[in-house]
């Protein structure tokens, strides 16, 4: 049977390893046909800006990895509107096709999902 | 109610590890099921049975083992997150020619497609970060 999974992000790319680890699983889940949507909360959001250039520190770009989900049928990518304004992040600065919906639907995008796990 | 952890958090560095511990020993004594403890991030170095804290603190493996011992808990590590953190079973070091091993029964590694299992079979996931 299908789920459907929702995987919260919220760490920033770089710092810790969680945000790619989190991607690795987000991109198992999608492998075994489940129906997963990502939302990137707080500094989650931070994975999504474009011209990231993480080889200064050895590491891979997060945004770069983030292009094969839509080959995983992952299109569903929520951003919170609240979240980008206190960053001064503009939809236009993020490298993926996002939603923006507001803080106050968050709980009903939870609420909407078999299950739920966040990174 | 079935439950499944996901640790992440580092047995030593953080609190989250010695909460996951007690919070499955809390479900077990009362009448809980725990379907799967799933170590991932920097937990996984939970599973190495090198690690050697003074006698007067927690060792979480030994807590872990005995644990899963008395009430047959599956440990699942994630083998990509563990191997690079250089913690390995037997099979692994021999594939990768290491000298030595630090991960035994009743840990064992296996890949994320166990999480997404534990998350879809359990009623509930915890995570502890």
């Amino acid at each position: 049977m299908t789920h459907k999974i929702l995987i919260i992000a919220r760490s920033a790319p770089y710092g810790s390893s969680l945000a790619r680890e989190g991607l690795d699983y987000v991109l198992t889940s999608a492998a075994y046909d489940q129906d997963i949507c990502l939302l990137f909360l707080g500094d989650g959001i931070f994975q999504l800006l474009k011209g990231q250039q993480p080889k200064q520190i050895n590491l891979k770009s997060q945004i770069g990895a983030m292009e094969i989900l839509p080959l995983y049928d992952i299109e569903d990518l929520f951003v919170v509107e609240e979240d980008l304004i206190e960053r001064n992040i503009d939809t236009k600065d993020l490298g993926m096709k996002v939603v923006s919906i507001k803080r106050a639907e968050v709980s009903q995008l939870i609420n909407s999902q078999h299950k739920v796990l966040s990174f | 109610m079935k439950f499944s952890l996901l640790i992440l958090a580092s047995p030593y560095s953080q609190q989250g590890g010695l909460s996951a511990l007690k919070f499955a020993q809390a479900c077990l004594n009362q009448g809980h099921q725990i379907y799967r403890v799933f170590f991932y991030h920097e937990a996984v170095q939970t599973a190495s049975f090198l690690q050697t804290p003074q006698q007067d603190e927690s060792n979480l493996h030994q807590l872990w083992c005995e644990l899963a011992e008395q009430h047959k808990i599956d440990l699942v590590t994630c083998i990509a997150a563990a191997l690079k953190r250089g913690v390995l079973d037997k099979s692994e070091a021999k594939r990768y020619e290491k000298d030595g091993f630090n991960l035994q029964k009743p840990f064992e590694l296996s890949g994320l497609g166990q999480l997404l299992d534990a998350q879809i079979n359990s009623d509930q996931l915890i995570t502890f970060a």
